[in-house]
């Protein structure tokens, strides 16, 4: 142990002068990085901090004091418990998640479903029908708002969950991630299989499905998003209050409560709640999610 | 064994008929309306080239358009741009950067809604953004961003952006990955500064991630709504409306279905051309990665 240490003490005189200048660098370095990082960071999360902080203020502090005040004088959680009685949270928070898992289980097997005889069987119009579902596409859903309000008005949809869901139960996004999925996988999987004496759904389902578990991750979290942060279609759609999701509850809390700050801040935030909490747990999944889903297409 | 030709079918129909009944259908009704004036209250009439002949009339069609354009010049860029210098920040190798990834991401998952909310706040007339401005001297006094018509629209693009930068950081994040270091190194030692390392190594190298943002975020911009409706209801002087809150109004306020369609047209026309291009660009993608 001690003659190693001693060859190299006999070299750090040397060294160690032209080393510090580098260390100085370094930390300047790094610190310029973690600078920027936060400063950005700031910028990121800052507006929902500001409000955070505005709906922790007592009543008798005044929130519009100028300049400013980050920091709220005395930290209340009485906002929160008052918002919560002009605010049916947990109808919303229960509505939202209905819809949003419906809507992602139902993507999940239609696209999948459809996405198998596309990538790996034969058959007449084939092309067809691949091109018919990727022109979806293109059309915005802003023109078809209006033909599936009066669709879904005929199919006495309005005020269902089934009005909320249907319209978003299959995308040509999905299909075409599903599509690609499988088309990556060796074909001689399925001629085992079939030798075995599966069928075609069994095929599907027992074989393919397993191994594109990271495409349907990735498709799930894609629709949850969307689902969950719809606000055009259920604003159309809905007009019972108690069918109301996240979005469109804070939204009329806002419209109501045009005056008390203090509420709509409050409001605001138990309604992201749910979302940054299931961010923050599966962050990992939704940055690679993102990730692949710009890669694929 | 003989697999049954009814089999692919079977597997397709489900979607199929979702797609169908949600998208084709409402398609094809959707350009019938816009050649008859209806109403919900009164059967539809058709009613020929009317509906857009009206709509090229109106000034305020036209005063729409243009600024869902301008909002297209200036959103697009910004979202192309700003998102790189994002990507290569969080794409630095030291402690802690998935906070920091995660962190830029949290306005992609949160709502508009509360998005438009906290912005509101944040615009306030003695908000904090004025405060900060004044501070540094750049303003004289409080700026009335959202309820001014030579600002409103500007206020609200700036939303939109902050709230899309973190999504397109991410699509450039993977296409930085992809980049090997030994370019960079390369590059150290020849001496060049970070600078030229971005226009010439990133840059050229990041173009397919470019490309893709660029055609999502004009198609996004194109179709941008929320935000409008959270933060302006499209006013002051309707100097914040783009089309498709005029689409909205005209069918869901004034329940003019068949005008509100015509315009719907118009809409998915310039959609058309951006999504054409998409469309290209994708399966040239799906082409090379066949092989």
């Amino acid at each position: 142990m001690s003659s190693p240490s001693l060859g190299t003490s006999k070299e750090n005189p040397t060294v160690l002068p032209s080393k510090r200048p580098i260390n100085v660098k370094k930390i300047a370095k790094r610190a310029l990085q973690y600078g920027t990082l936060l400063f950005v960071t700031l910028i990121m999360v800052g507006p929902f901090l500001w409000l955070l902080a505005t709906s922790l203020k007592s009543g008798s502090e005044n929130i519009f004091a100028y300049p400013p005040q980050f920091i709220p004088e005395k930290i209340t959680f009485g906002n929160y418990v008052e918002v919560m009685e002009f605010f049916p949270f947990w109808r919303y928070l229960f509505n939202s998640v209905v819809v949003s898992v419906v809507t992602v289980l139902l993507n999940i097997v239609f696209c999948s479903l459809a996405a198998y005889p596309l990538a790996r069987m034969n058959f007449r119009g084939k092309n067809i029908v691949f091109v018919l579902i990727l022109s979806t596409m293109m059309v915005p859903f802003q023109l078809l708002m209006i033909p599936i309000y009066l669709l879904a008005l005929d199919l006495g949809l309005q005020n269902t969950y089934a009005g909320l869901i249907l319209p978003h139960a299959t995308t040509a996004f999905g299909i075409f991630l599903m599509r690609q999925a499988f088309l990556t996988i060796p074909y001689e999987l399925d001629e085992s299989a079939r030798m075995d004496g599966a069928n075609a759904f069994q095929i599907w389902w027992r074989v393919l499905m397993p191994l594109v578990k990271p495409s349907l991750v990735t498709l799930a979290i894609f629709t949850f998003m969307m689902a969950w942060g719809d606000f055009l279609w259920p604003l159309i759609i809905l007009n019972d209050t108690s069918m109301y999701t996240l979005p469109l509850g804070v939204n009329t809390l806002a419209g109501s409560f045009s005056a008390n700050w203090r509420y709509i801040a409050a409001g605001s935030i138990i309604s992201i709640l749910p979302i940054i909490i299931i961010f923050a747990i599966l962050q990992r999944h939704f940055i690679a999610g993102a990730m692949k889903g710009a890669v694929k297409g | 064994m003989k697999s049954n030709p009814l089999t692919p079918f079977l597997f397709l129909i489900p979607g199929v008929i979702i797609l169908g009944a949600f998208i084709f259908y409402p398609m094809l009704n959707a350009i019938w309306l816009s050649f008859t004036d209806y109403n919900i209250v009164a059967d539809a009439e058709f009613i020929g080239l009317e509906n857009y002949k009206e709509l090229f009339a109106d000034a305020l069609f036209w005063k729409v358009l243009g600024q869902t354009l301008l909002y297209l010049i200036i959103v697009v860029p910004a979202l192309v741009i700003l998102p790189i210098f994002l990507a290569i920040l969080v794409n630095q190798q030291v402690k802690g950067i998935g906070f920091f990834r995660s962190a830029y991401y949290v306005p992609v998952v949160t709502s508009m809604v509360v998005v438009g909310i906290a912005w509101k706040w944040v615009y306030a007339d003695r908000g904090i953004l004025n405060y900060i401005l004044e501070s540094f001297g750049l303003i004289d006094e409080p700026i009335n961003w959202l309820t001014s018509t030579s600002t409103s629209i500007f206020a609200v693009m700036v939303v939109t952006i902050w709230k899309g930068l973190g999504y397109y950081m991410v699509i450039y994040l993977a296409g930085l990955q992809s980049i090997p270091d030994d370019l960079y190194e390369a590059a150290d030692i020849d001496g060049a500064t970070k600078w030229k390392q971005i226009w010439h190594i990133t840059v050229p190298l990041l173009m397919p991630s470019i490309m893709i943002v660029t055609i999502m975020s004009s198609i996004s911009a194109m179709k941008v709504f929320e935000e409008i409706y959270v933060m302006t209801g499209g006013g002051p002087l309707n100097s914040s409306k783009t089309l498709v809150f005029y689409i909205y109004e005209e069918a869901f306020d004034k329940l003019q279905m068949g005008y509100a369609s015509a315009a719907g047209v118009v809409l998915f026309v310039i959609t058309l051309i951006f999504s054409v291009i998409n469309i290209k660009f994708m399966s040239k993608k799906e082409s090379d990665i066949k092989g």
